[in-house]
């Protein structure tokens, strides 16, 4: 990195030939993809397809089977995290008995705070003002989570790990998703989110990766978007490799597909 | 962009267990309770010969207040794990072993230091010689710390387990048994006047060792049994 070439930055976030199998039984992949500074990307893909395995990777929760996780153009392993990515999973990681504000404090006690927000501010800008000394308890679940987007708003990660965001929030909370989304985007952060395609990322045009199901007769249902539907007629492989609905793409989101 | 240090994290997560031990202080009490309950039992059940009592009363509290720490050693990472707390902590940029040693140190103050406290009292309800209880209370504060350590690996290894109270307690067990041999052995060798540093000695050194090791080792089972 002596003479940065700016072609030659390296993406956020590369997978080369990245698989996990749990018990032989394989669970995606091989996947390559690369993300950089300023994109997100959703992953669609029918239940057990995989998509939070697929996070818990990136994540370096879980080691790979196969192939490797680039962050910044470094192979990721748990040591050398950092403080780059934030994952929220389908658990809040935060606690019931505590109240909101607690919750936030040893979020950013533990991850560090981003320059220029307040757990208040926070609050605030996720419409949960006012919320501070409720025990997370007495949140609803659609509210429980806003509280979780709160803390990704508040820690200084680049990459944020959204699993199923749009579950249990109103229209209000997912066109909310989307804001902080695009936001993030626009801060130089990048974000790779799961959903079941029941809901859509709609601001902007987002790349998808399509993660096929476990039952091969669903393949042809499980890639995303009509407009690649008919390019995948002589795909071979159990899992789709991911693809592009978008010709609209930076031009460093081109290393897609080995 | 600031991420925090390590120091603050550490901070930080001792606040939030402490605050939540004081959000479940009926729950927090149990350990106690426990130990009270059965040191209280003992009279009823072998009669309340003062000299029996008096021979049996270092070894019965010292069994007594192990147990209970055993007890609530369990749920040191369970509630973190099913909230998806223990995700965030390994995931965060500090190192895993030192923020499990926080824990440990959170758990220790708050299940084994209210039983080193209440020790004296049940060493009366014994008739625990005077001069002996200044020996127990430094063996207990030996060997709690000890037994929190050694749990700590032994619930990292089996907490992601759904039933995994009894694994745990066989686990456990064995790994204790020379602490309550040292601990107990000293108070008895106090009571009978013969000389008590040397296994008070042998449980600081194994203590220091545990210290130093047993962080690391309970981050490195944690890895395993998240994956």
């Amino acid at each position: 990195m002596a003479t940065i070439d700016f072609a030659e930055v390296p993406p956020l976030l590369a997978a080369r030939g990245l698989a996990y199998a749990r018990n032989e039984e394989a669970i995606f992949g091989p996947l390559d993809f690369s993300l950089a500074a300023g994109e997100v990307v959703l992953i669609e893909g029918d239940n057990g397809s995989g998509k939070t395995t697929l996070l818990k990777v990136l994540s370096g929760l879980i080691e790979p089977t196969a192939g490797e996780v680039l962050l910044h153009g470094v192979p990721l392993t748990l040591a050398k995290l950092s403080h780059q990515v934030a994952l929220l999973g389908h658990l809040p990681g935060m606690k019931l008995e505590l109240t909101v504000f607690q919750n936030l404090s040893f979020a950013i006690g533990l991850g560090g705070i981003r320059a220029g927000i307040t757990p208040h501010s926070a609050l605030a800008s996720v419409g949960l003002a006012g919320y501070e000394d409720q025990p997370l308890r007495l949140l609803s679940a659609g509210q429980k989570k806003r509280a979780a987007l709160a803390r990704l708003l508040l820690v200084p990660a680049a990459l944020w790990l959204l699993d199923e965001p749009y579950a249990n929030l109103d229209r209000e909370g997912i066109e909310l998703v989307n804001r902080l989304l695009a936001l993030h985007a626009s801060r130089g952060g990048a974000a790779l989110i799961t959903s079941h395609g029941a809901y859509a990322y709609t601001s902007g045009t987002p790349r998808r990766i399509a993660l096929a199901g476990s039952s091969p007769s669903k393949r042809q249902e499980n890639f995303v978007g009509q407009s690649v539907a008919n390019r995948d007629a002589g795909l071979t492989q159990r899992v789709a490799p991911p693809r592009l609905t978008d010709e609209r793409l930076p031009p460093n989101a081109g290393s897609l597909g080995a | 962009m600031t991420p925090g240090t390590t120091m603050a994290a550490c901070a930080a997560l001792l606040k939030r267990d402490f605050a939540l031990t004081w959000r479940r202080r009926g729950d927090a009490m149990n350990p106690l309770l426990f130990a009270v309950m059965v040191v209280a039992l003992f009279p009823f059940a072998l009669g309340p010969d003062a000299q029996m009592l008096e021979r049996i009363s270092a070894g019965t509290v010292f069994v007594a207040v192990l147990l209970a720490e055993l007890l609530s050693l369990d749920g040191l990472f369970r509630s973190d794990l099913e909230d998806g707390s223990l995700e965030q902590l390994v995931l965060s940029p500090h190192p895993l072993s030192l923020l499990l040693a926080c824990k440990v140190i959170a758990h220790w103050v708050t299940t084994a230091l209210p039983l080193i406290v209440a020790a004296p009292l049940l060493a009366m309800l014994l008739h625990l010689p005077d001069g002996v209880l200044p020996v127990l209370l430094v063996a207990l504060a030996l060997a709690t710390p000890l037994l929190s350590l050694i749990g700590a690996i032994c619930v990292a290894l089996t907490v992601a387990l759904r039933r995994s109270g009894m694994l745990l307690t066989l686990l456990v067990l064995p790994l204790i048994v020379p602490v309550l041999i040292f601990g107990a052995g000293a108070c008895n060798a106090a009571q009978v006047g013969l000389p008590y540093s040397a296994p008070l000695l042998w449980l600081a050194a194994w203590l220091a060792l545990a210290i130093v090791l047993a962080p690391l080792a309970a981050a490195a089972a944690l890895k395993i049994s998240l994956t």
